[in-house]
C-alpha cells in the first residue's frame, strides 16, 4: 500500500472554541476513508502533547462516527482563559490550526482529498 | 403543515449591521411563520451593559440596537416577520421602549413589543447569596465586587413572550439556542416532554446562534476549503417542520455556502461533551445526528436525541478584573528580527527597572507568538528569517490602571529610545471583566414579561 505522511491539515478541518480555561477543538475528516486512520493516530495523548507548553493538563476525545468527526476537550489550555491570559489569542481560536499543523498522520495516498 | 423559518441577523455584538437585510428579503418570500433572531450578548457585553444601567436607568440595553433594527423594523412589521433578540441585555424593558420609539420615528403603527426579564439574579438575591452558590467554571468569586449575575432563561420563557402576540421580543440573558427554540415551541406547540423535538430545536438554535459561522464564514481556508464570495456571505435561515425536520440554508442572492462541512464545524463549536450538551430546556445528545447535503446550499440535520434537563439553572457572574495594558511596535526589512528581539529585551528590562511586579508578556509577533505560552516554550522550534516584518507586543494585567498604562508606555517610548526603525506603535489600556459560572435553583428565578403597546 502506498502510504504518505502528511500534516493533519491535508486530511481534516477543525474549529476551536473556549469556555473558561478549557478549549474544545473539533477535527473533521474531509473524506470518510481517512477517518479510521485519524481515529487511530490522532489520540488524546498526542493532542495533549501539542498543548503541553500552554500548561494543558488533560485531554478528552469524543468520537462522532456519523459525522466523521472528533471533538477534543483540553483542560487548562488557555493560560487562564480570555479573562486572565496575556496571549494575543486568549480564546485559543487559532488552536485549530496549531493542531492541524503540528500533528502528522500516516495514511494511504488514496485518502488525500482530490 | 406549517413550517417555521428562522433567520439569523447577527452572531455577536458587532457582527455586520446590514447582514439581516437579505435575510428579511428571503423570509418575506417564505410561506409560514417567520422569525428573525439576533444574538449579541456575550458575558462581558452584559456586564458592561449592567454598568451603563447603573449610571443611567434608561440605558443598559445593547447600544447596537439602534444600528441593527432601523434597517429591518419596517419590513419585518409589514411582512409579519417577528424579531427575537437579546439586545435587551441589562435592560430589556428599556430596550422595548426604545423599539417603540424607533417604530414612531419610522411611522410604524401599532407595534407590540415584549420584554422578558427575571434573569438578573441581583434583583432577587444579595451579592453574598450569589457568592454562596456553587461555582462550576471560571474564576473563584472571592470578594471581588460583583458587576452582574444573570441566569440563563430557557426557551419556555421566550415562547411565553411570543404568546403575548408581540412582534418584537427583547430578552436579556437566555441561552442562545432559546432564541430559536422559543419560536419553535410557540408555533409547533412542542411540550416539555417531547425531548427529541426539543433536542432538534436546540441543535437548530445552536447552528444559528453564531450567524455566518454556519454559512461558510470562519471556515474559508483557500485551496482547502474554498468559499464563494465570502465578502458577501449570506446569513443562515433554518426551516423547521412540526415533526422536527430541520433544513439549514441561507439568504438568497448572497455569498458563502451551506454544506455538510460548514454545518458540522458549527455543530461542534464551543461544545464539550457532544453527548450531553446541557441547556435549561433539554440535554442534547448529538451522537446520532446526521448531516446530509441536499445541494443548492441546503443541508438536512436529523437525529438529535434529548434527555431530561438538569434541575438547576446556570448563571454567569461577572466581576471587575482590573486592567489589561498592551503596546505594540513593528520592525521591517534587513535584520528586522534582531531589532525586534532587542526591543523586546529592552521592554522586559525596563519593566524590571520601573518596578512592575506583575507578570509581563513580551513577544515578537511573526514568530508564531500566537501559538506560544508566556514562557515562550515553542518559539525555539520555529524557523524565523532574519529579514522580514516583525511586531513586538507587550501585555500585562494589573488591578491598577497605572501599571497597565506604564507597561504600554514602555513600548511607546521605543519610538525614540529603542532599536533603529521602530514604527507603528499602538496602545490599548482596557478595563477587564472576569466571569464565573454558578448553579442556581430554578425556584430562585422568576421570568416576567412586560408588553408595550403603541397606541
Amino acid at each position: 500500500m502506498n502510504t504518505v505522511t502528511v500534516a493533519l491539515h491535508a486530511l481534516a478541518h477543525a474549529r476551536a472554541g473556549d469556555k473558561g480555561n478549557r478549549s474544545n477543538i473539533s477535527v473533521i475528516a474531509y473524506r470518510p476513508e481517512s477517518f479510521p486512520f485519524l481515529l487511530e493516530q490522532v489520540t488524546e495523548a498526542r493532542v495533549l502533547e501539542v498543548f503541553a507548553h500552554k500548561g494543558a493538563r488533560a485531554c478528552r476525545r469524543y468520537v462522532l462516527p456519523k459525522l466523521h468527526a472528533m471533538n477534543f476537550v483540553i483542560d487548562d489550555a488557555l493560560e487562564g482563559g480570555v479573562n486572565a491570559s496575556l496571549c494575543l489569542d486568549g480564546h485559543g481560536k487559532s488552536f485549530s490550526f496549531l493542531l492541524l499543523g503540528d500533528i502528522e498522520v500516516m495514511v494511504p495516498a488514496s485518502c488525500l482529498p482530490k | 403543515m406549517t413550517k417555521v423559518f428562522i433567520g439569523c441577523g447577527a452572531g455577536f455584538a458587532g457582527d455586520r449591521f446590514d447582514a439581516a437585510v437579505p435575510v428579511v428579503r428571503t423570509l418575506a418570500t417564505r410561506p409560514g411563520e417567520r422569525f428573525l433572531i439576533y444574538e449579541v450578548l456575550a458575558e462581558r457585553t452584559l456586564a458592561i451593559a449592567q454598568k451603563l444601567r447603573r449610571e443611567d436607568p434608561e440605558a443598559g440595553y445593547s447600544p447596537f440596537l439602534d444600528l441593527y433594527l432601523p434597517l429591518v423594523l419596517r419590513d419585518c412589521a409589514k411582512q409579519g416577520i417577528r424579531i427575537v433578540t437579546n439586545m435587551g441585555a441589562a435592560n430589556p424593558v428599556g430596550a422595548a421602549r426604545r423599539v417603540q420609539g424607533l417604530a414612531r420615528e419610522l411611522g410604524i403603527a401599532g407595534l407590540r413589543v415584549a420584554a422578558l426579564t427575571g434573569d438578573n439574579l441581583l434583583d432577587t438575591m444579595s451579592a453574598d447569596e450569589v457568592r454562596d452558590q456553587p461555582v462550576i467554571e471560571g474564576l473563584g468569586l472571592g470578594d471581588r465586587p460583583i458587576v452582574a449575575a444573570n441566569a440563563y432563561l430557557g426557551a419556555d420563557s421566550v415562547a411565553a413572550a411570543l404568546a403575548t402576540g408581540a412582534q418584537v421580543v427583547l430578552v436579556g440573558r437566555t441561552t442562545d439556542a432559546a432564541l430559536s427554540l422559543g419560536p419553535l415551541l410557540h408555533v409547533h406547540g412542542w411540550d416539555a416532554g417531547q425531548l427529541d423535538l426539543l433536542a432538534q430545536g436546540t441543535a437548530c438554535g445552536h447552528l444559528l446562534e453564531c450567524g455566518a459561522q454556519v454559512t461558510g464564514a470562519y471556515f474559508a481556508d483557500p485551496g482547502f476549503k474554498d468559499v464563494p464570495d465570502l465578502a458577501n456571505v449570506g446569513f443562515p435561515i433554518a426551516e423547521v417542520a412540526r415533526d422536527g425536520e430541520l433544513i439549514l440554508t441561507k439568504a438568497a442572492n448572497t455569498g458563502g455556502q451551506v454544506s455538510r462541512a460548514t454545518v458540522i464545524e458549527q455543530l461542534l463549536y464551543e461544545v464539550h461533551d457532544p453527548f450531553n450538551y446541557l441547556t435549561p430546556d433539554v440535554v442534547l445528545d448529538m451522537g446520532e445526528i446526521e448531516v446530509e447535503d441536499l445541494g443548492a446550499d441546503r443541508v438536512r440535520v436529523s437525529g438529535a436525541r434529548g434527555k431530561a434537563p438538569p434541575s438547576t439553572l446556570k448563571a454567569t457572574v461577572s466581576m471587575d478584573a482590573g486592567w489589561l495594558g498592551e503596546g505594540e511596535i513593528s520592525y521591517a526589512g534587513p535584520n528586522a528580527l534582531a531589532r525586534a528581539e532587542l526591543a523586546a529585551q529592552a521592554v522586559r528590562e525596563r519593566c524590571r527597572v520601573i518596578g512592575v511586579k506583575e507578570q509581563v508578556r513580551v513577544e515578537v509577533l511573526g514568530t508564531f507568538a500566537l501559538f506560544d505560552s508566556n514562557a515562550a516554550r515553542r518559539r525555539a522550534r520555529v524557523h524565523r528569517p532574519a529579514e522580514g516584518e516583525y511586531r513586538v507586543r507587550a501585555a500585562v494585567r494589573s488591578s491598577e490602571r497605572r501599571v497597565a498604562q506604564q507597561v504600554s508606555d514602555e513600548v511607546l517610548s521605543l519610538y525614540c529610545s529603542g532599536p533603529a526603525g521602530g514604527a507603528g506603535v499602538r496602545q490599548h489600556v482596557t478595563p477587564q471583566i472576569g466571569t464565573a459560572s454558578i448553579l442556581v435553583d430554578r425556584k430562585r428565578v422568576q421570568p416576567q414579561i412586560t408588553l408595550l403597546e403603541h397606541r
